[in-house]
Order: structure tokens, then sequence, then C-alpha cells
């Protein structure tokens, strides 16, 4: 690609991250799920295919299992189809797709219960940190055997004092009186395939003269190195049959060269890493709710009260077309994000990056977004397990059923990966960090804001009747709401703003309704253009019910913000700014609500 | 060893089936398309024949561009190259002058399908070709090994078993278990868009048969609960409304 090229990419509204909040997006801009080619679509089919053959029949097994045996013998099934390799580089014995199609593999491999987080820790967070930071000895070492499933890794940051606060690891690594090995002492927790990995990714603080470095390092172990002890599986609430355990490293002897990068760049690693593992924790959450939507749907179809199959029933409608809404709307900015990261890093490499220099640093630019996702994703499926055990009713409760497993299972999406407290502060403290810095103008508009509101409201000429002309000035007045609150939250807490935690996840929230309502809106658009109205008329009912959604949830959330820090006459112009800034033309969702539901109870299915 | 594998390109199994065109076409709209499952355990021993014996495997479908899909993913399966004839199939009748014409131009030692499709089910093509090829056919085939130029075959008979052997060349019908469904690897998919799918024109062929009218079976309807003690209404039930007895 040429410079020319990238820099149209740079140029591009809203590339940057956080930037959607100041700049609108073309809806030509954005990726939609609907553009994914054969290639990538029989790719999926193909995780599709595998879950349906080798883990839906076993899910009882999988969980019940007293050894990780089976769960790696799937993992090497898994590796066999080629299904580890997706993200690797061919020259080291992958398939080298780009990011979004591995955003799709996440989806189509999310349904897979205990078996989607083993598959996903291996190939995320315990490949990744040697693809995008190894030397070449390290890649050309592990990455093939990686990629093939030969050999399965596990992540090693979280200890039994240091979770949320990654930083403050007391795992210890010092250097060898020869100089060849680092001599590793420590305890990991809640190690996701440790007990059948080959491989482990350990973040440690290097000790020396008694010293202690301030930041992590991290290193790659092997399974041989010795030193290395774990106890039995944790017994836990769900995704029971992922093998998480607890690893004690004790004078672990690990060659100096499984160095990873450098001495203290390791929460650098960590943090990055998670960054990817967080957008494809939405995939993958996205992946597993639309099965367990599928599920309630078909029970919704056959369970027969009062004569009639509750599917007939206005709550249970209700319930079907919210999960549906949630689900799209996850989808679209999934998409969207993925496909951003794919076009940053083309740029990135257009300019002289290293394909992995390029891939962090595009990561790295959208790592709001991602945190966004992580998030929505987690929250969309944790709703819609919910409603699915409603759905069923008494069965919902039942063992037997499969709500049981997917309600358990979901649980933990909003833990790990950084918790949703912990990301939607992420969102919040990014956003700021860069407005501090100059790199993203959030103080401009913010004050044109603030002067907006005390001028008498305009309610000048009617937006003209473009396609979702009403809508996209919801959307800008939606992000005004967002820059009037921040704005004067900013002003009135200066650096102490971070004291004010309930604050923050207010602003988050705004923040996040506010991307994923835009990316519908623009996914509808881009439709729209490609198939026409008639064929989107679906589509229209699930954007404006969401949109309608994320105005409610920017408002109460704005408000309880706003309440919380302003006072008298600020109150009273902020009230009536949020007001003015959260109208949306009333419509009747109720209907709405129904049109998209009796689709998919008659397709009997989740088809959007 | 020269195989030919055919395939169907059907409505997935779940599908909600509707009509057009006054009730005399499948309304394909909204409608999820797979190879014919019956068909895709031919091609899964297919594959696994061209291995043993080191030979070439051509995958053929009658049908639409909009099949093109399914028969990439037979390719992505293990097929080394396909062949479309470019026509929508009227009846069996037609789609086996297809198949037979093709295959007479190549020389097969071997062609395999489904025992049928799954859409019409008529079950018929495997015997119309080889008719046509003056060759024998069997179905449906449930194992079928091949040494040098005998072929094993075990088939099911009403109430039994059978096993045969026959020479190649052969047409033959095949069902589940005589192999595993494969699914397509990341290799195979991406190698796939490099192998040849070569489309052809149809050969005229005289229509024989005209659909008229397609309708479904009718819903079934609620289900009688009779008390035990009232074995008569429910003979009487079984006699009058079911018609069974
Ligand atoms: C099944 C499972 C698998 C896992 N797999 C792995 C793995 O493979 N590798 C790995 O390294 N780790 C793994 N983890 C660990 C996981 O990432 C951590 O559990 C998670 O980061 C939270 O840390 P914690 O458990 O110490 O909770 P804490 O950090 O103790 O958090 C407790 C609560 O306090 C909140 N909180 C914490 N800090 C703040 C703050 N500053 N402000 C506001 N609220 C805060 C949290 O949001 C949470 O609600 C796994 C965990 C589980 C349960």
């Amino acid at each position: 690609m040429a410079v020319a090229e990238a820099n149209k990419i740079f140029e591009r509204s809203s590339i940057r991250g956080g930037e959607f909040l100041i700049k609108e997006t073309q809806a030509s801009q954005i990726f939609i799920p609907e553009e994914f080619n054969e290639e990538q679509q029989m790719i999926a089919a193909t995780c599709r295919e595998f879950l349906a053959k080798e883990i839906w029949p076993r899910l009882d097994e999988i969980d019940h299992a007293k050894s990780p045996e089976l769960i790696a013998s799937l993992m090497d099934k898994a590796g066999e189809l080629g299904l580890l390799g997706t993200a690797v580089p061919e020259e080291y014995g992958g398939f080298g797709m780009n990011f979004n199609t591995s955003m799709l593999v996440a989806e189509a491999t999310g349904a897979g219960n205990s078996f989607s987080v083993a598959l996903s820790a291996h190939t995320g967070i315990g490949t990744l940190p040697i693809l995008y930071y190894g030397n070449e000895e390290q890649k050309s070492k592990y990455l093939p055997k990686l990629a093939s499933g030969e050999w399965k890794a596990a992540y090693c940051l979280t200890e039994p004092d240091s979770g949320s606060d990654a930083n403050s690891a007391k795992t210890k690594a010092r250097l060898s009186g020869d100089g060849l090995h680092y001599i590793v002492n420590g305890q990991k927790m809640w190690i996701t395939n440790g007990g059948f990995a080959d491989v482990f990714i350990v973040f440690a603080k290097v000790e020396e003269n008694g010293q202690t470095d301030k930041n992590l390092t991290a290193f790659i172990i092997d399974k041989t190195s010795g030193g290395i002890t774990m106890n039995e599986p944790e017994h836990k609430m769900g995704i029971k049959g992922s093998d998480t355990r607890q690893i004690f490293f004790n004078d672990c002897e690990v060659p100096v060269e499984n160095m990873l990068s450098e001495r203290g760049n390791g929460f650098k690693i960590a943090v990055n890493i998670l960054n990817i593992g967080r957008i494809k924790l939405a995939a993958a959450a996205l992946g597993g709710a639309k099965k367990v939507a599928e599920q309630a749907i078909n029970y919704a179809n056959e369970r027969k009260q009062f004569g009639t199959s509750i599917a007939n029933f206005g709550a249970i409608k209700h319930k079907i077309a919210e999960m549906a809404v949630g689900m799209y709307a996850t989808e679209s900015a999934a998409y969207r994000v993925g496909q951003n990261i794919d076009d940053l890093i083309t740029a990135f490499q257009a300019k002289g990056m290293s394909d992995s220099e390029a891939k962090l640093k595009a990561l790295e630019e959208l790592a709001i977004e991602c945190a966004i996702m992580k998030v929505h994703g987690s929250e969309v499926l944790d709703f819609v397990v919910d409603e699915g055990v409603q759905i069923y009713g008494g069965m919902g409760f039942s063992a037997d059923a499969p709500m049981d497993r997917a309600y358990r299972d979901s649980r933990i999406n909003r833990i790990f990966e950084g918790t949703n407290e912990i990301n939607r502060m992420l969102v919040v403290d990014m956003l700021l960090k860069r407005a501090m810095k100059g790199q993203l103008d959030l103080m401009g508009p913010a004050a044109a804001v603030g002067k907006e509101i005390m001028s008498i409201p305009d309610f000048g000429a009617d937006e003209e009747e473009t396609l979702f002309a009403k809508e996209k000035k919801v959307i800008r007045n939606l992000k005004k709401a967002v820059l009037m609150v921040a704005g004067a939250a900013v002003q009135k807490f200066m650096m102490k703003l971070s004291e004010e935690q309930e604050i923050i996840m207010s602003l988050a929230d705004m923040v996040i309704e506010i991307y994923v309502a835009e990316s519908v809106l623009l996914r509808v658009e881009k439709r729209i253009g490609l198939l026409g109205e008639e064929r989107n008329a679906l589509q229209k009912d699930l954007a404006l019910v969401y949109l309608n959604r994320s105005v409610e949830k920017v408002n109460s959330a704005g408000r309880a913000a706003i309440t919380s820090f302003a006072e008298s006459d600020e109150l009273n112009v902020m009230l009536m700014g949020l007001k003015r800034f959260t109208k949306i033309e009333p419509s009747n969702l109720k209907n709405a609500r129904r049109r998209i539901a009796d689709e998919l109870i008659a397709k009997n299915n989740y088809t959007f | 060893m020269k195989i030919l594998v055919c395939i169907t390109n059907v409505p997935d199994t779940t599908s909600k089936i509707t009509f057009t065109d006054n009730d005399t076409k499948l309304n394909k709209n909204g409608v999820q398309f797979i190879i014919g499952p019956y068909d895709d355990y031919a091609l899964a021993r297919g594959v696994e024949l061209k291995e043993q014996t080191g030979g070439t495997l051509t995958v053929l479908h009658v049908g639409e561009a909009d099949a093109e899909p399914q028969i990439r993913k037979a390719l992505a399966i293990g097929a080394d190259d396909a062949i479309r004839v470019n026509a929508e199939p009227m009846d069996s009748y037609f789609t086996a002058v297809q198949i037979a014409d093709i295959a007479r131009q190549e020389n097969y030692d071997l062609i395999l399908m489904g025992r049928e499709s799954i859409d019409y089910n008529s079950g018929v093509v495997h015997g119309l070709v080889a008719e046509m090829l003056g060759i024998s056919s069997y179905s449906p085939v449930m194992k079928l090994d091949i040494s040098g130029n005998t072929v094993t075959i075990a088939r099911e008979i009403d109430g039994g078993k059978e096993i045969l052997t026959a020479n190649l060349p052969l047409v033959l019908g095949c069902q589940e278990p005589i192999a595993e469904w494969k699914i397509p690897n990341m290799r195979g998919i991406m190698t796939a868009r490099t192998k040849p799918l070569k489309v052809v024109e149809p050969v005229s062929v005289i229509e024989m048969t005209e659909p008229q009218h397609y309708s479904l079976p009718a819903p079934k309807g609620a289900c009688k609960m009779i008390p035990a003690s009232e074995a008569g209404t429910l003979i009487r039930l079984l006699q009058t409304e079911a018609k069974v007895l």
C-alpha cells in the first residue's frame, strides 16, 4: 500500500481511538458482517461444524471430566483443522488471517462453553505474547507448535494478592550465578489451561542486588523447566470443564533467552495482550449468546401453556426481541472495531512498521473501543442467558436442560480479561488522558456544548429527509450529553476525578451506549445501501429499539453523574441540557419488538 | 483411480419450506443451502479412497451458480477440481443425462453420490446414470473398500445386510456409516480458491416432467388423550377419524 493510501486511512474520521465522540462516521467507512466473503464464511462454518460434531455432544463429559485430557484432546482436534493458527502468520505455520477474520473465528467458536475458554486462552493470551513480542528465535521455536496445537499455552499474570492490580505481582525472577538462567519463584492463580499447558507466559519482577523492579517482565517458561507444581483444578461456578489452576514456581530455571521483549516491559505486554483478548471476548460472547437465543426461541416455539405456544405471548416476544437487539448491537460494533484495527494495521505497515509493531500500535490506538466491546459483549451475553432461563421457566432451572450451563458459564466474562469495572474505568481514563495529551480534542467540543446549553435551544429547520437524519441527530446530541457531563466533571474535580468512580462508571456507560448505538445505525444504513429498504425493515426496527434504549441509558447515567456533583444553577442548567440532548421522537417500540420477535419465531432461530 | 463425486445443493434440514409461483417452485428466499447429507458421506469416502489409491477426485454438480459456495466447500474438503453443469435440473432424468455425458468423456473408475437427495428424494439418479453408461450400480452402500480392481460393498437389503464384491467401473449411492462427514480444514479452505471449477453448458434433454403443484403435509393435529377405561372410544376414533383400522 502506498503511503498516500495510508494517509487516507489516517485521515478517515473516527479511525483514531475515541474520535467517534467528536466526529461523525460515514456508513461507507464501517465494515458490516454482511461483507464477510465466502472464504471467511466457510471458515466460520468449519468452526460451527466442529462445535456441533465434537463439543456439543460432550458438554457434560467436558464439565465432569476428572482430568484435563479430554479438553486437551479436543484442542488437538481443533488444531488438526487449523483452528488454532488462524491469526499466526504463514511463515510460522499458521494461516495469517486478518484481524476481523480472527474475530469471526472467535465468534464462531464462542458457543462451546468451557471449550471456548480453553481455545481462546490458548490462541489469545497464550500465543499472542510470543507472536507480538517474541524475537525471531522465540517465534520460530514456539509459534508453529502453538499454531498446530502440539504445544498448548497458558498465561500467568494473576496471583492470590494481585488481580486487577496486575503490576503488584510478587513473583520474582533472579539471574543465576552463571548468568544463564533466571530463577523464578512465586505463585500464580486462576490460570486457564494450567493443567495441560506445555508453555507458560509468566509475568514476574526481576530482582537484582536485593532490589526488585517496579515493573513486570514477561518470560516464556517451558513445562519441562522443572520447579513447576500445581494444585488440583479450582471448583468453579461455571466453565467447569476449563482447567483453571494455581501454579507454583519453585526455583524454576528459565534460560535467559526466554525473556520476552525487554526487562520491565511485562506490564505493557500484559496490558496490550489483554486489549486484544477483550475485543475477542466480545466476539466470543456474541457467539455464545446466539446459541442461547436459538435454544430459547426453539423452546418458546415448542412449549405450550394455556393452549398455545409461549412464543405467542407478548411478554415472551419482548424478551426475544430484546435479546436480538442486544446481540445485533454487539455484532455491529465489534466488527466495526475489528475492521478499524485491520485498516490501521495496513496503514502503519505502509508507513514502514513491522508486522508486529503495526498490529500493536493499531490495537493500542483502539484500546478504548476494545474495552467498550468487552463490557458490552459480556453484558449482552449475561442478559441473554438470564432471559433464556426465564423463557425456559422451571426447565430453565433444571440442570438437565441447557440454560443451566449457559447461565453459569456466562458469568465469568464480566470478571476476566479485566473486570467490567476496570474496563469502564479504562474507557474514561484513556479518553481523558488522550485529551490531556492533545491527541484527542475533547476540550474544544466540550466547551462548545457548554456554551450551547447556556443559549436558547435551536428549534430551527427540521432535518432534511435523508435516511436516518433524525436518528443521526439523536446520536449527535447523545455525544453532546457526554461531553457536557464529562467536561463539567473534569472541571470540577480536575486530577481528583479518579477518586469519583461512581461518576466515571456513569460516563463510561454513556460512552459505551453511544459507540454501540451509532454502530447499529451505520450498519443498517450501509445494509440499506446494499440491499434496499424493503429487505431492511426489521433491521430498522432493531436500530430504532436500540437507539431508544441508549437514549434512556445515557439519560439515566447522565442524571446520576450530574446530580452527584452539580448544585443549584449549574445543576439545573445541566439537567435541562441533558433533557435537550436525550430527546427522541416517541415511536411504538412494542410493535417494533413484535415484528422482530415474530420473524425469529417464524424462522425458529436467531437469523439477523 | 479417477473418482467422480456428484453432489446436490439442498435446503438445510432445519429450513422452513415454502413455495412460490403458484406453488410450483421452492421459495429459496432466506433458505440456507448445504451439500446433500448423503452426498457428503459419498464425498468423505471418496476423499479417503483418493488418498488411499493416490487417485484424483472430481466433484460434479448439476445446478445454478448459487451452488458454488457448496461446490467450493467440496473442494476444501478434498476434491481436486470441480465441474458445474449450468442448468436448473428439471428432474432426475435430466440430471442423470448430464452426469452420464460428462462421465462418458472422462472415463471415471468410480462414480459416487448420495443414496438420494434430501429435497425431492427420488433416489434414482445412480441407477439411471449406470444404465446410461452400461455399468452396474448399487445402493444404499454403507461400506466400501477397494483393492485393485475389486470393490467390496456392504449394503442394507430388506430385513438384512448384504456383502458383495464387484468390479470397477461402478456407480454407487452412498449413506452412513460409509465414512464420517469431513469438516473442511483451514488449509483446505485456503487451497480451494486455487482449484479449478469448470462451468459447462448442459446437453439438451427432452423435458419429461413439469411440476404442477407442491403442497406441504398437513400440520400435525393436536394429540387426543383417551382414558384407559374408554377403550371403545379409542377403537371408534381409530376407525372413523384416523381411519387406520
Ligand atoms: C475462571 C477464571 C479464569 C482465569 N484465567 C486467567 C488466566 O488464564 N490468566 C490470568 O493471569 N488470570 C486469569 N484469571 C484471573 C482474572 O483475570 C482475575 O480474576 C480478574 O482480573 C480479577 O482479579 P481478582 O480476581 O483479583 O479480583 P479483584 O481485583 O480482587 O477484584 C474484586 C472486585 O473489586 C473490583 N476492583 C478491583 N480494583 C478496583 C479498582 N481499582 N476500582 C474499582 N473496582 C475495583 C473488581 O472490579 C471486582 O469487582 C482467571 C479468573 C477466573 C475466575
